[in-house]
């Protein structure tokens, strides 16, 4: 900020293009976080509903060759609901990491908030 | 056109058969679907040959977009990788722009969204998975098992957890294949409601009509945004079988 050699006119340009820049990131900024919850959203959803799938595939399977029905299906559906939460909380892990590596130098308390 | 003929909301979804090839038992005809992937495929080529053809230091907007995209896989690779991952730019770039064509192409009124199937988005998927799986049997051999061993855990527990982590991992290729044609095929049949309600309530149209202008709007958000996760997904799962845990 502190450039006294440059004349008058040309610092007032210079703070109005600032200015600018900054609103604009910020409409920006809004937008792909609004994109980003979104998709967020969806793909919690995919993991939780795809571990279980696998799960009661495998348990119908198996039990389907070893003639054990319904008791391995229950034993994986349980496995399966618990690879799902796995997955959403890895998911929920990564997207704290990348939030902090991507934008770092704002702070803590706005960094939560859009968990 | 669309008022002479039955029409509902999921008839976009209709494979139909433009050229019948029968190999066999096998029905591999060229249908609509296979035609979507050909313009695509096109128009990635177009876009991209005919982007990068004038070469200027100082680009244009075309060669802007084209450098644009460039940039944009290379640093997913680089910030999701790191510095080996340049090797696999040339997958993830050929996944990340099909998928985006596909839904891009899908914008356009009238023609036909082929990530909206999940017999391409699982094959696509499927492709990723078995790449990826291969990927870490030739970077690490038998110590991949290593993969299904969650790292501090006490072996009381490993019966309980090799399980889950097995079955998290065969989740992967349905999760992703699930997400991008469950995001397509639900935003445009949520399109086409919403337009069948505009000619039915007259004047009052004019909300749905509105809406369908907003939805319009989010559905090339979510169209771009479903690319860049599964581009972003190929690069987590390379990662991972490049670096283990």
């Amino acid at each position: 900020m502190a450039e006294p050699e440059r004349p008058q006119p040309l610092r007032d340009l210079d703070r109005r293009l600032k200015r600018l820049r900054a609103e604009e990131d910020g409409g920006a900024r809004a937008a792909a976080e609004r994109g980003r919850g979104l998709s967020l959203a969806v793909r919690i959803g995919a993991e939780l509903v795809a571990a279980l799938v696998v799960g009661v595939g495998i348990g119908l399977l198996l039990d389907s060759w070893l003639g054990t029905a319904p008791w391995l299906l229950v034993v994986f559906f349980v496995l399966g609901a618990a690879a799902g939460m796995l997955n959403v909380y890895r998911v929920m892990e990564r997207m704290n990491r990348t939030v902090g590596d991507a934008t770092g130098k704002r702070p803590e308390a706005e960094r939560n908030g859009e968990r | 056109m669309a008022s002479a003929e039955h029409h509902g909301p999921l008839s976009q979804f209709e494979i139909k058969t433009l050229l019948p090839i029968h190999l066999g038992e096998a029905d591999i005809s060229f249908t609509n679907s296979s035609l979507m992937m050909v313009i695509a495929l096109i128009g990635i080529t177009l876009f991209l040959l005919l982007g990068a053809r004038r070469r200027a230091l100082v680009p244009g907007r075309w060669q802007s977009m084209v450098e644009l995209s460039y940039e944009f896989i290379v640093g997913l690779l680089r910030d999701t990788v790191g510095p080996d991952g340049r090797r696999y730019f040339p997958f993830v770039f050929t996944l990340f722009m099909f998928v985006l064509f596909g839904n891009m192409l899908g914008m356009i009124p009238y023609s036909f969204t082929f990530t909206s199937h999940i017999v391409v988005t699982f094959a696509l998927a499927a492709v990723v998975f078995v790449g990826v799986t291969i990927l870490g049997f030739v970077k690490h051999g038998v110590r991949f098992f290593a993969f299904f061993v969650p790292p501090g855990i006490s072996v009381a527990l490993w019966p309980l957890m090799i399980p889950i982590e097995i079955i998290s991992y065969l989740s992967r290729p349905i999760s992703l294949s699930v997400r991008l044609f469950a995001n397509m095929l639900a935003g445009h049949t949520l399109l086409k409601v919403f337009a069948g309600f505009v000619p039915v309530l007259g004047a009052a149209g004019v909300v749905p009509l509105a809406f369908v202008a907003a939805l319009s709007g989010l559905e090339l958000l979510i169209a771009f945004l479903q690319a860049y996760v599964f581009a972003i997904l190929t690069c987590l799962y390379i990662n991972d079988a490049l670096h283990l845990h």
